[in-house]
């Protein structure tokens, strides 16, 4: 752990927080105007995710040519390829949150400074629902096969 | 056209943050992953992820500073649904193993069939949910 290191992280989340607010993302009538596909939908997030994922592609497409990271030891990126019960049912319960309210976790930490009481309450029962998850799990080992 | 080139433009830089993370630092931009590492022993791990998040919180800070005004937020749901919404966040990305930047952002780049099941499920579950709440009994 360096400067660089972690100068690299602070950019990086500034990257993504102004993206965010560029976006329009961190607007949670927006994001439900996407996923809203009975009324005036709005089509807006499809243009935020299709420019971040082609950015990013082209960074894992660098990646591929290099045997390390420029400032850390290795790449720290899941080599997992199967879907299994735990993911999908997180991914559901992830959506369900999503769609009630219009915030995921990248927009709503970022609004964090702006300082609204509803993202405040939304953040603070979001770190209850983490901390709920590590309370349940945390004597349980990750590995696959471990549980019954 | 022009009211895409934000959204594209802003989703470019999301891309660019990724990309940065990825090939300085090696890591995955996901943010409920950099969030939720900090509840348990995340030991040396912290720093970075203590300065990931101080500079998301400074993105719309220079955003304010760039164009005047804070971006727009706009919060319809009661304070219940926001409090219900934010347990199943929480918990979800924890047992899913990520969110929107993770699986969507970072996962759909790498082409992970893990990530492209993920972002399969949650959006689905969003979309239904959004119809039960806005044309729905739910509320």
């Amino acid at each position: 752990m360096n400067f660089s290191h972690l100068a690299a992280a602070l950019i990086s989340g500034l990257l993504f927080g102004f993206g965010l607010a560029v976006s329009g993302m961190m607007d949670p009538e927006r994001v439900l105007g996407f996923l809203d596909f009975a009324g005036a939908w709005d089509p807006s997030l499809a243009f935020v995710l299709g420019g971040a994922v082609g950015v990013s592609a082209l960074g894992y497409g660098l990646k591929a040519r290099m045997r390390r990271p420029l400032l850390a030891p290795r790449f720290e990126v899941p080599t997992n390829p199967r879907p299994d019960a735990r993911l999908l049912g997180g991914a559901a319960l992830f959506g369900i949150g999503w769609g009630l309210a219009g915030f995921c976790p990248g927009p709503a930490l970022a609004g964090l400074v702006l300082g609204l009481p509803s993202i405040l309450l939304f953040v603070a029962a979001m770190l209850v629902g983490m901390l709920l998850y590590r309370l349940t799990t945390s004597r349980r080992p990750l590995s696959r096969g471990a549980s019954r | 056209m022009t009211a895409f080139l934000a959204p594209l433009g802003g989703g470019a830089l999301i891309g660019a943050s990724a990309a940065l993370l990825l090939l300085a630092s090696g890591r995955i931009a996901g943010i409920s992953g950099i969030a939720g590492g900090l509840l348990g022993p995340a030991g040396r791990d912290a720093v970075w992820r203590v300065a990931f998040l101080v500079g998301l919180l400074l993105g719309p800070v220079l955003y304010r500073l760039a164009v005047g005004s804070w971006p727009e937020v706009r919060i319809e749901a009661s304070w219940p649904l926001i409090a219900a919404a934010g347990l199943l966040v929480g918990y979800g990305t924890q047992l899913g193993s990520g969110c929107t930047s993770g699986h969507g952002v970072c996962g759909l780049a790498r082409l992970s069939p893990r990530s492209i099941a993920a972002v399969v499920t949650f959006m689905a579950t969003a979309i239904v949910t959004v119809f039960l709440v806005r044309h729905g009994v739910v509320r």
